[in-house]
């Protein structure tokens, strides 16, 4: 790509081509301005793009030999350990990485915090590619995934934690979609979809924190079914659904910072000066956040040790993992942070935000996996279980690349003069047309 | 009146107004204990007189139509059988509902069997976790479940604290749940014992109602107080199970957890169901609040308009 931009190609940020001042055809925008010939000469020289073509050519068929032969024949999922690696990383890891997106979405939307702008569109397309591959997963996983629609529409089971979840990630995944067609909208040129979506941004919102609320937790609280088989290090009967709420807020965050490094090294050409400019500030910021929801994790998992009177276990060798992971999750990312806020180092943000996203997910596995049937004996998940699990991660890092060499995420769409004479317009007509009683309480106040 | 049919009754409500309803009903359904039918029916086990012919496995699989074992019902070197390094002894699985195991207790001088199925708890975990309600407890005492709306989730497997329910895995297009269902189709229903305590040739299996057998079991104790440990195994724990069983030496020489606690699974989990509703009652209002309180700080926002037009809409937003 490097090679390209050198010779004068520029990637589409607006419906018109600077060079012939003519619209963009579909297909040059899908090829983000590119030539077909150059398009697959950039792909092609990507030595990335060749390491995923090698996961895909293991991973592709190893999944559809799942679903010809059922689970038996990739995973170890047994009677005793009926999930495995693809709920345990899938499910249990992907979704707290993913709470970026109602972070994010709270700081900018609800606090006002536009100084977080830039980074927003990313938190809220990483909180939905989260979640997306998170129901692959799960897909991927469960006996029958044809039926996964049987909670909404066949047999009801309300007084199930799971119900609670699979409604939750359902109605968040649409309420994300929303939240990202914005981008989408500018992209395809449709300005009324976008001023809709604007429209009901606080609405979205304020449901993306309830939901995020109540599936972050509900899938701790998913663990209180198993009191005697998870370690009593890594359950608590009263706290288990706040300890993985309060957790998600770091691990979504850091996420965020991890992506966007990934970006800012590997496809700079595709940021604008806006987003590269603000990022350290902004990486910055997130670091401050995920800290002090660390070192709130980290209070409530001492007060959840202590209620429950588990310090005998921290002399066992499980205690000796637990502390582990405290030292190297929770701790360690804690001085990382506050020294790098302190100096206004922002490569030690970065690197103490990777850390964390590794805490995030070794807490999860040790829940749902390794500490899991403690009495029992330790499940090695099948090699075949790992690579479907990293194909599907690949396919998830594809699609995430996809999406941001063409929308407007990591720049801003430039819009035509007329349209842009046409927002101007609206925004300059009055469209409180119908005020609502707290709107208009709003304005007495003033 | 029972839980459980209020439990249903609430479950069908729910399917006219799912969306909008989702958390209301949550906490109703989880409040309350329920200790079970007052005419459910259970068995008795008495491991002091079982002598580990394995007749009942053989019963079990003939009645439910399972598929035939490696190794005949007659073969006692089953018993020398052990999984995962020794840790494991046989369990219930897809092609056998019941397994009978020998210990070799510390406090006995020869070896006891134990019989393990389903114990049909007043109110199961399995039921409780499951989020397309395929179980049903019946009034009979039964945990019954109905596979034609399993989704395979297995969530059903980690609640069970007795690890009873099998998965058949090696489907690759009608996976499901099995477990022990007290032959509830072909003998339950019909007031009939279950197949596995017709069979058993020593009483150690006594079939009746709960509470008769509960009488049973504190007599057998009073009668020879030498021979029984002065507990009925599954009266109390986990709130309580359709099968109970006796013995003559500590429970957990013979492999129960001698300590599961007298709480169904299910109140482990409604302290995080009953704050459902208040989450859903105060964030919007909340943060609405947070939103105009931070933007009346600012003096200025991009949203204004857009955020006056619409903040009276956040209650239908979820």
């Amino acid at each position: 790509m490097k090679m390209l931009l050198e010779c004068g190609a520029k990637p589409v940020d607006s419906h018109v081509d600077e060079k012939t001042e003519k619209s963009w055809s579909f297909m040059r925008k899908m090829l983000f301005g590119l030539t077909p010939g150059q398009y697959l000469g950039q792909a092609l020289r990507n030595p990335f793009n060749w390491i995923l073509g090698i996961i895909f050519a293991i991973g592709l068929p190893l999944i559809a030999y799942r679903f010809l032969f059922g689970l038996s024949v990739v995973t170890h999922g047994s009677n005793d350990y009926p999930w495995g690696l693809f709920l345990g990383f899938g499910l249990f890891a992907m979704v707290p990485l993913s709470a970026s997106g109602f972070m994010l979405g709270t700081a900018v939307e609800i606090f006002g915090r536009h100084d977080f702008k830039p980074i927003e569109r990313l938190a809220l397309l990483n909180g939905l590619l989260g979640y997306l591959f998170a129901v692959i997963y799960l897909m991927v996983d469960l006996g029958q995934p044809w039926r996964l629609p049987y909670p909404m529409v066949v047999s009801f089971g309300p007084a199930a934690v799971l119900f609670l979840v699979a409604w939750h990630v359902a109605t968040y995944l649409s309420v994300q979609v929303a939240e990202v067609s914005v981008s989408f909208f500018e992209w395809i040129g449709w300005l009324g979809g976008k001023r809709y979506i604007k429209k009901i941004t606080i609405g979205l919102t304020v449901a993306g924190i309830i939901l995020s609320t109540l599936h972050q937790g509900a899938l701790g609280a998913l663990f209180s079914y198993a009191p005697g088989k998870v370690h009593p290090l890594w359950y608590s009967a009263s706290f288990q659904w706040i300890l993985f709420f309060c957790s998600a807020i770091p691990a979504g965050l850091c996420m965020v910072i991890v992506v966007s490094t990934v970006v800012k090294k590997t496809m700079a050409w595709r940021c604008d000066a806006n987003f590269l400019d603000n990022l350290d500030r902004c990486t910055l910021g997130l670091a401050k956040g995920a800290s002090m929801g660390l070192i709130t994790y980290l209070a409530i998992k001492l007060i959840s040790v202590a209620h429950d009177n588990e310090w005998g276990y921290l002399t066992t060798g499980w205690g000796t993992w637990f502390l582990l992971e405290m030292a190297v999750g929770v701790v360690l990312p804690i001085m990382l942070f506050a020294y790098a806020i302190r100096h206004n180092f922002v490569g030690l943000a970065r690197f103490g935000a990777g850390i964390t996203v590794f805490g995030i997910i070794l807490n999860r596995l040790n829940t749902a996996l390794i500490t899991f049937n403690w009495q029992l004996y330790q499940e090695i998940p099948h090699i075949f279980e790992v690579i479907i699990s990293v194909t599907i991660f690949a396919v998830y890092v594809v699609v995430y690349r996809f999406i941001l060499y063409r929308l407007p995420i990591l720049f801003v769409w430039k819009e035509q003069p007329q349209e842009a004479l046409a927002t101007e317009a609206v925004k300059a007509a009055p469209i409180r047309t119908t005020p609502s009683p707290a709107g208009a309480m709003y304005r007495k106040m003033d | 009146m029972s839980g459980i049919s209020r439990r249903r009754f609430l479950a069908a409500s729910v399917a006219g107004c799912a969306a909008t309803t989702l958390a209301g009903p949550k906490k109703a359904l989880a409040a309350g204990s329920f200790t079970g039918y007052s005419d459910g029916m259970g068995v008795l086990v008495d491991l002091t007189r079982c002598i580990g012919c394995r007749s009942c496995e053989a019963a079990c699989n003939k009645e439910q139509n399972l598929p035939a074992p490696d190794r005949p019902f007659d073969d006692q070197t089953v018993f020398d059988e052990t999984f995962h390094g020794g840790k494991q002894k046989r369990r219930p699985d897809e092609n056998a509902y019941t397994v009978v195991n020998r210990y070799n207790p510390e406090s006995s001088d020869h070896p006891l069997f134990r019989k393990v199925q389903c114990n049909h708890c007043n109110e199961p975990a399995c039921l409780s976790s499951c989020f397309v309600n395929a179980y049903t407890k019946t009034k009979e005492g039964a945990v019954v479940y109905n596979p034609k709306v399993c989704v395979g989730c297995r969530n059903c497997m980690i609640a069970c604290p007795f690890n009873i329910p099998g998965y058949s895995y090696s489907s690759a297009f009608d996976p499901v749940v099995k477990k022990c269902i007290f032959c509830h189709e072909t003998r339950l229903k019909n007031g009939l014992p279950p197949a596995c305590v017709d069979i058993c040739p020593q009483e150690a299996l006594t079939f009746g109602k709960r509470r008769d057998l509960l009488k049973i079991g504190n007599q057998r104790i009073q009668t020879h107080p030498g021979r029984y440990v002065d507990h009925i195994y599954g009266e109390k724990e986990l709130g309580g199970t359709s099968w109970m069983y006796l013995s003559s030496v500590p429970f957990e020489e013979v492999g129960f957890d001698p300590n599961p606690g007298n709480e169904p699974i299910i109140n482990n989990v409604k302290d995080f169901l009953g704050t459902v509703p208040m989450v859903l009652a105060i964030w919007p209002a909340m943060f609405t609040g947070f939103h105009l309180l931070a933007k009346k700080r600012d003096g200025h926002d991009d949203h204004d308009q857009d955020a006056d037009q619409h903040n009276g809409e956040e209650g239908g937003e979820q």
